[in-house]
């Protein structure tokens, strides 16, 4: 089984940088565009891909997200269109790690192994689902090992030891750090310091670290590494420029470019290792 | 966890992460406080001189008199906030102050949930929050002023569906945010365990009192228990004692909304199909490729496309069954009882009621005894009823 997770943040590691990861709803605001949106966030310099299945009740995201939900639900989009998205990603970028961000009812509605089946079969690497959290995780881990699809699970700076023992047990590919409660969205001032949570996790042979909520701003990544991230996930900041730019795909794709690029730039770390910044 | 909150294949703790230390929390103090007797006697001092309980068992006099069915009401309506929400509102409000928590939020659709919420906050000094749907807060004008009346605040919810469903994600959504000093005050037999079962425990006095109440006055069980069903906790208050009573029909009745045949109901037990919503595995109205769909009733408590799990594990087992009643019928029911009984109920206990006239209607020389939980009163419906009523054809009743 490849594991496109793991040979990224080899590479990443080799050229001292961490990996930004945007994230976008699959159809957003039609299959077409969705496409195309997703292959400028490759070009522009994205690591990796998160990619958001519309539901018509997720009540992990922020109202950014939700817009975006109902965007590409009104557009039609059903999952066959994911996995035609998701297929033509792969075709083009055979090395590109790609995750599936849904919520639980779009996987039982056809069983979660019809549906890692057809993940994996779409060219899809990861699935998190955000409302199983690792009291429910059981459920899931034949399944997806069955379809070679890695469970990618949430840590909290709540993590208890239980917690943490099912991340080690079960998660694959990366560990989706929150770094803050809530639901997602844009913050102007991330707290990202979770250095100790980042060790726990190491401890216990968890998958690396990636942060996630609220991470909008270049600093934002060279916070999360500073903290011992492998790398941020930043999706709200991305959708919202979407959202901004809807009746003129020159100034998005231009955009999404310039945006991308600052946040990728950010994940170059200069030399001397993992840069100790001060925590408030 | 102490728990699974399994029902069957039903039930579970269905979301993020990031709740789960709050649900632990709640479910320890749950667990707890049903051991405390402390706590157990300040609930029962509550309920019955705060809220008025026990209320009355009600054997209707003209309804359905010219059949040899027998009608008992379950005189819900008359607790304090009209309607039986009161009851698991106080018990988790208690819960709420004992786990530390200086603030409540809840989801409400009638806005009964809601007004028992903002009656609780009052009481115990918790700031409170209200999420409703844009189109309940239309339909449910005088709640929503009783509720800010109390002192609580209301938020309108004017996404998807703008009603009940909505509320809920919104109330979530809020408690991810606030859950180290908010309790999520969940107004049904829904939600993530601990919710489905500590609901239905803070409802089974409804039960218990009518189990007594009905041997004590007609010398015998009934026949059939009827409740209606949106999300579900005055039906699991009604059932629970009678569970292990084999004898003893439940019945459930959803609204069946324009009809089952069409598109606009809220049957979601008949119609819904497995699926996770709003915390747990239930059945949902849904369409194949696992959208939610939106559910429609004339009454705004039971404008939900889920249910609660335990429900969909009865229905599993064969120990309840589940019928529809639609918006006319329960009109009808509703205007009867108003006219026969001098008792104005609410629209959602309406569609129960109908089923019980229509059980009675059919086999007018069966001998019957129907205990019929009248979860709610009707003065919060008053505008929406007039205006269906004046739609109708003359003659109708």
């Amino acid at each position: 089984m490849k594991d496109r997770y793991q040979e990224l943040f080899q590479q990443l590691d080799a050229r001292r940088e961490g990996a930004f990861i945007p994230f976008i709803v699959l159809g957003d605001p039609n299959p077409e565009r969705s496409l195309a949106i997703a292959k400028t966030l490759v070009e522009a310099g994205a690591d990796a891909l998160e990619l958001g299945l519309a539901f018509s009740d997720p009540v992990a995201d922020g109202p950014i997200i939700q817009a975006a939900d109902n965007r590409a639900l009104a557009a039609g989009m059903r999952q066959e269109h994911a996995w035609s998205i998701t297929s033509k990603l792969r075709e083009a970028y055979p090395d590109l790690p790609m995750g599936l961000l849904v919520y639980a009812n779009l996987v039982e509605v056809r069983g979660a192994n019809a549906f890692y089946a057809a993940a994996h079969e779409a060219g899809v690497d990861s699935v998190l689902i955000a409302d199983v959290p690792s009291l429910e995780i059981d459920g899931y881990t034949a399944q997806a090992a069955a379809h070679e699809i890695s469970l990618v699970m949430i840590a909290t700076p709540a993590a208890d030891e239980r917690q943490l023992q099912a991340i080690a047990r079960c998660g694959r590919g990366y560990t989706y750090v929150v770094t803050r409660t809530g639901v997602t969205g844009v913050d102007e001032d991330a707290q990202l310091c979770h250095g100790e949570l980042i060790e726990r996790l190491e401890g216990c042979g968890a998958p690396p670290a990636i942060f996630g909520f609220g991470i909008s701003k270049p600093d934002h990544v060279r916070q999360a590494l500073a903290a011992g991230a492998k790398g941020a996930i930043s999706g709200s900041a991305v959708v919202r420029r979407i959202e901004a730019h809807l009746d003129d795909d020159e100034a998005l794709h231009a955009e999404l470019t310039s945006f991308v690029s600052k946040m990728k730039a950010a994940t170059r770390q200069p030399a001397g290792g993992r840069s100790e910044r001060p925590c408030h | 966890m102490r728990q699974e909150g399994r029902f069957g294949e039903f039930g579970g703790v269905f979301v993020p992460e990031i709740l789960v230390p709050a649900l632990e929390q709640l479910e320890e103090a749950f667990l707890d406080a049903q051991k405390d007797a402390a706590f157990e006697e300040e609930l029962q001092h509550l309920l019955k001189h705060y809220a008025g309980r026990p209320t009355p068992l009600y054997r209707c006099r003209n309804l359905c008199a010219e059949t040899k069915t027998r009608i008992a009401l379950k005189r819900e309506d008359l607790l304090h906030g009209g309607a039986h929400k009161t009851n698991q509102v106080l018990a988790q409000a208690l819960l709420a102050q004992r786990i530390g928590k200086r603030r409540i939020i809840a989801e409400t659709g009638a806005g009964q949930h809601g007004v028992a919420t903002a009656l609780a906050g009052a009481l115990f000094g918790l700031e409170t929050r209200i999420y409703m749907g844009t189109k309940d807060m239309e339909r449910q004008q005088p709640n929503v002023f009783r509720m800010r009346l109390l002192g609580a605040e209301v938020v309108e919810v004017s996404k998807g569906s703008c009603s009940l469903k909505d509320a809920i994600n919104e109330a979530l959504r809020d408690w991810a945010t606030t859950f180290e000093h908010t309790h999520y005050l969940i107004g049904t037999v829904a939600g993530p365990h601990p919710f489905p079962l500590m609901v239905r425990e803070y409802q089974r006095v409804i039960g218990r009192e009518a189990r007594a109440q009905i041997v004590a006055q007609e010398g015998r069980l009934p026949h059939k228990v009827l409740a209606c069903v949106g999300g579900g906790s005055n039906a699991m208050g009604i059932f629970s004692d009678f569970v292990d009573d084999k004898s003893v029909a439940l019945v459930g009745v959803e609204p069946a909304g324009h009809g089952m045949h069409t598109k606009a109901h809220g049957a979601t037990l008949q119609r819904g199909k497995v699926g996770i919503l709003h915390g747990a595995r239930s059945l949902i109205l849904q369409d194949d490729d696992g959208q939610v769909q939106e559910s429609h009733s004339i009454s705004a408590g039971l404008d939900y496309p889920g249910v609660g799990p335990e429900h969909a594990h009865l229905q599993a087992t064969g120990r309840a069954s589940y019928v529809g009643v639609t918006d006319e019928e329960a009109l009808s029911a509703f205007s009867r009882l108003s006219r026969e009984e001098g008792i104005i109920p609410a629209l959602e206990s309406s569609h129960a009621l109908a089923h019980a006239i229509a059980l009675a209607e059919a086999e007018p020389e069966r001998e019957q005894l129907l205990l019929v939980n009248l979860s709610g009163r009707g003065d919060k419906d008053l505008e929406k009823v007039a205006e269906a009523l004046s739609k109708r054809p003359e003659g109708t009743p």
